[in-house]
């Protein structure tokens, strides 16, 4: 029930405002909804919490501590990016940027979003769970082409293609999957529940499951946007609006990483060797280090974050790689924190932008004093996205890296590198932006106050402090995903 | 139809599908290649009913009557009418080197069939031995996807690449299960309303459908 | 060897002397109707030949005695593969003893000597013949091994005999591979026997001419000769095909009888191809040189992929 209105509401919010349009009341419905859909996500975790992981809808529905808390993060951050968006869109509307047509079509696809996302979450069929992840990515394409520029243009038809491709890789992957997997349970959709071969994965011929890792890697690993497939990414998310960028980069990453956890804990089940973790070891540390140099060439700041992005994904990546408790662990809490740090440091990134109608870094000065909202905002969200103490991050990744030391010590150097890096990086880049004097061309704005202060709350409160109830939660993960 | 030909028939329509991806791979008219993309699209129906015949699978009926309005008619209608509308007719795609690409097409069948030997001999069904020109076929596209600058060949590329995934979901299970055939089939189609959006953006922004001249996001200046 | 045997070889040896310019006449005739021009006789080839024969040859002061010796070995090259492929019967003499791979070696031998004939002389238009001609060669020759190959892979052997009988028995019908092994023999025999799209035999534009450039020195008999070879060649690899893909009609024993309508069977089978030739050259313009490399290029992937689906899907 909690889960047809988790679903449904989205669904009947891209109805609804699709057809109400670009009427005062728009940016309101679309919080509105976005709000309940995350009151429903809240109502499904406490269901979670007390009875256990449950299946709905004959098996169709799967929830269980590891998508339940990612569905909780997916309907809160698009929650507070709807209230970011009602502000940051209005000025856009004002500056002539976007017309009617086109914030019909914005609110409309957002809620398609949310609702592909959260599909992609709570699905039990691994096939369903490529028709959302690839509806997700239809929804935003023209959503990252939304300002009509060519360069939005340009990004918008490489995400489009390379993603294409990507994903269609993925669903060879799942081909080969259902294949494995008809021989033991036999033909049908059956055959293709997550739940059903995680019970069989012990009988599932290793070398087809091994060979269709490699493709579902390829496939998913396009999306989270590992390093070589990640070409698409940094264009993606600089030249859509800042809310998309914020949701692209704080909950699609996530998902499509999510899919191939998935995917591997079959695998491993299957083949009882490394081969999955190694690989995916594999692409995270690449991901971590031509991220961190790539930083460094960065002008535009927008850019500059899906680097980032890329970055952080490649951690996380690598962590779940790695296997065993603390570094799943760490892996599970680095993708909550990062993609509430992330999405604030977007909200901040989006305004400091609008005031000076640049994206550049170099035209970009004197947030303090401009705005110390937006400049304190970007100042902590870099602090914490770089992995400073107290915040979130700083525990993920110390988790992370303690795990690396124990298990992989070899590879520490590399990681230390990558990280010190991109911690170098990112700070010589932040703070001619947001120190200095008020440059003529600033232009003084109005603020989303809530969200940005809201994320940064919760990060600092994650780095301090890990709930009970938080911590028992990602343990039941660590268990499923053992 | 005995087990026998059916299994003859399946093999002959997998070669006629590698020959039409080949096609699309070294065809420069545009005009041309939407043919052939439909002209693949039919056999691969045509081979979907077979095996929904051969093995009474009921649903690849349905797969297969879905292959058919959307990849013999529908799509091909959309781009037809795209193409008349852009006025790109008769237009011709400059590429280098075709014998080069056929030789890199023919070590892509190889590879195909290298990775997939050891998955064909573990089915026992009639269409096992045509996975790996499934394969070839999605790999073929994704070739052509990589040598093609024309956003309108680029997209078909992307098509042929589906049409190689269907081909593999009916050679290597008798197809996927319905509900998945249905989803992948709407996402193809919302695919191919966004693309027809984005011919029209890419022409009145750039003024030709050359992705070439999307070179403006680039790194390290 | 029965003296059967060894008579259906002679007969089967004349049969491509005799009737090669027929056909050669047959072609020409068809094209002027596919062209609505009024033909020439049937039998103009025969005249031509003769006319050529009854002129003096006319030497070169520099040529050496590989030009003179040439055209003598084209015409026994090709006499010799004609006495390989089983036209009329598949239980020839000289069959255990000659498979494909050698009817290449003879056909390269042949070409081999027309390209040295052709630089011999020193001539700027021998030279240049030569030099397009081994480059088709050197792109057909490997297009014309991976089908045959493709043929000798599905019947499991390399001696033509052999091949022809296997596909007697019909273990061989509708398979991809020999569809695509057919594509890729259309597609070389034009290329080998100089045809449009890759050359044109009726024409002596010098941008463009290939084989004619080679032998454009040469005179009376010695022309009439290497005329005469590329008419049975052009025959011949109509009845290669025929053995290698639709051999139905060849006779399988030594009885007379057969091998006369197996004869009947060719000559028609012969001149039905003769109109796909035809509708193929009437269709097609002829390709620059630069071209060629492109369509040979797809003679060798439809063979090469009729090898693949060999392996693949068989």
């Amino acid at each position: 029930m909690i889960l047809l209105v988790l679903l449904g509401v989205p669904l009947a919010a891209a109805l609804l405002l699709a057809f109400v349009g670009d009427r005062k009341l728009a940016p309101e419905i679309n919080i509105l909804g976005s709000a309940a859909t995350c009151v429903a996500g809240f109502a499904l975790a406490l269901e979670v919490y007390e009875h256990g992981p449950m299946m709905a809808g004959g098996k169709f529905f799967f929830v269980d501590a590891f998508n339940v808390y990612l569905a909780v993060l997916t309907s809160f951050v698009s929650m507070t990016t709807a209230v970011f968006s009602r502000r940051y869109m209005r000025r856009e509307r004002e500056h002539g940027r976007v017309g009617q047509v086109r914030m019909r079509f914005y609110h409309a696809m957002y809620q398609l979003f949310i609702f592909a996302m959260l599909l992609c979450l709570l699905t039990n069929n691994i096939g369903v769970l490529w028709i959302a992840m690839e509806l997700a990515t239809l929804s935003t394409v023209l959503l990252v082409s939304l300002y009509r520029t060519p360069t939005a243009i340009e990004a918008a038809w490489k995400y489009f293609i390379l993603c294409g491709v990507g994903i269609s890789q993925a669903l060879f992957g799942t081909v080969l999957l259902y294949f494995a997997a008809e021989k033991v349970l036999g033909e049908g959709g059956d055959a293709l529940l997550w739940t059903n071969l995680n019970q069989v994965s012990g009988q599932l011929e290793p070398t087809v499951l091994s060979l269709a890792f490699v493709f579902l890697m390829v496939g998913y690993g396009t999306k989270v946007g590992l390093v070589p497939l990640h070409n698409w990414l940094p264009d993606a998310h600089s030249e859509g609006p800042t809310p998309i960028s914020a949701v692209l980069s704080g909950l699609l990453l996530n998902i499509a990483l999510y899919a191939l956890v998935r995917c591997k804990v079959l695998v491993d089940g299957s083949t009882h060797t490394h081969h999955a973790g190694n690989i995916m070891m594999g692409f995270g540390l690449l991901s971590i280090l031509v991220a961190a140099f790539s930083l460094l060439r960065q002008k535009d700041v927008k850019r500059m974050f899906s680097y980032s992005s890329i970055e952080h994904m490649g951690i996380a990546t690598f962590a779940f790689g790695l296997g065993g408790p603390i570094a799943t662990f760490g892996a599970l809490l680095h993708m909550l924190v990062h993609s509430l740090a992330k999405s604030a440091i977007f909200f901040t990134v989006g305004h400091a932008s609008q005031m000076h109608r640049t994206q550049e870094m170099d035209k970009i000065q004197g947030l303090f004093r401009g705005n110390p909202l937006v400049g304190w905002g970007l100042m902590f969200g870099v602090m914490a996205i770089v992995g400073m103490p107290p915040f979130g991050i700083f525990t993920s990744e110390f988790l992370i890296l303690t795990a690396t030391i124990k298990d992989a010590p070899l590879l520490t150097p590399f990681l230390l590198l990558g990280l010190g890096v991109a911690f170098a990086a990112l700070f010589r880049k932040v703070q001619p932006m947001v120190a200095g004097e008020i440059p003529s061309h600033q232009r003084p704005l109005k603020v989303a106050h809530f969200p940005v202060l809201l994320h940064m709350a919760l990060v600092l409160v994650l780095g301090l402090y890990l709930p009970d109830f938080l911590s028992q939660w990602f343990h039941t993960a660590v268990e499923l995903l053992k | 139809m005995d087990l026998q030909t059916a299994a003859q028939i399946n093999s002959f329509l997998a070669a006629f599908v590698l020959l039409t991806a080949f096609g699309m791979l070294v065809q420069k008219r545009i005009y041309s290649l939407i043919h052939l993309f439909a002209w693949q699209g039919l056999l691969l129906s045509i081979n979907t009913a077979i095996v929904g015949y051969v093995a009474s699978k009921h649903h690849l009926y349905i797969s297969s009557i879905l292959t058919l309005s959307l990849k013999v008619f529908l799509l091909p209608y959309i781009l037809h009418v795209l193409i008349v509308r852009l006025r790109i007719r008769r237009e011709v795609e400059t590429l280098v080197n075709i014998p080069m690409l056929m030789l890199i097409g023919l070590a892509l069948v190889i590879f195909s069939y290298h990775l997939m030997a050891p998955v064909s001999e573990l089915s026992k069904l009639i269409t096992r031995s045509t996975l790996a020109v499934a394969l070839a076929t999605v790999m073929i596209g994704l070739l052509m996807m990589i040598t093609r600058k024309h956003a309108v060949t680029q997209i078909i590329g992307f098509l042929a690449m589906e049409n190689g995934l269907f081909f593999a979901a009916t050679s290597a299970t008798y197809g996927m299960p319905l509900v998945v055939e249905l989803g992948v089939a709407l996402d193809v189609l919302i695919a191919a309303f966004i693309f027809g959006i984005f011919f029209f953006h890419i022409h009145t922004t750039f003024d030709s459908l050359d992705v070439d001249q999307m070179a403006r996001l680039k790194e390290g200046d | 060897m029965t003296v059967n045997q060894i008579v259906m070889e002679c007969l089967q040896i004349a049969l491509l002397i005799a009737v090669a310019p027929l056909f050669v006449g047959w072609v020409r005739m068809l094209k002027c109707w596919a062209q609505s021009r009024s033909t020439a006789s049937l039998f103009q080839p025969y005249r031509d030949l003769l006319k050529l024969f009854s002129k003096d040859v006319i030497l070169a002061e520099n040529a050496s005695w590989i030009f003179r010796f040439t055209p003598y070995l084209v015409f026994g090259t090709v006499i010799l593969s004609g006495a390989v492929v089983p036209m009329l019967t598949t239980k020839l003499p000289l069959s255990p003893s000659a498979d494909v791979i050698v009817l290449v070696g003879l056909f390269a031998i042949a070409r081999f000597f027309t390209a040295l004939a052709g630089m011999d002389i020193g001539t700027a238009f021998g030279g240049m013949g030569s030099s397009r001609e081994m480059m088709v060669a050197s792109l057909a020759e490997p297009a014309m091994l991976m089908a045959i190959f493709t043929v000798s892979l599905v019947n499991q052997s390399t001696s033509l005999s052999h091949i022809a009988e296997v596909m007697y028995s019909g273990h061989a019908v509708l398979k991809p591979s020999l569809a695509f092994a057919f594509i890729a023999f259309i597609l070389i025999t034009l290329a080998e026997t100089g045809r449009i799209p890759v050359d044109n035999p009726s024409t002596h534009l010098e941008l463009t001419m290939l084989h004619e450039a080679m032998i454009l020195e040469y005179s009376g008999r010695h022309l009439a000769l290497i005329e005469w070879a590329g008419m049975m060649k052009l025959f011949l690899f109509m009845a290669l095909g025929s053995a290698l893909f639709v051999p139905w009609g060849i006779a399988r024993s030594d009885s007379l009888l057969m091998g006369l309508m197996a004869g009947v069977l060719l000559l028609l089978k012969v001149g039905a191809s003769g109109v796909v030739l035809v509708l193929i050259e009437t269709g097609l313009a002829k390709m620059r040189l630069f071209r060629l490399t492109e369509f040979l290029g797809s003679a060798f992937l439809m063979a090469t992929l009729g090898m693949l689906s060999f392996f693949i899907l068989e």
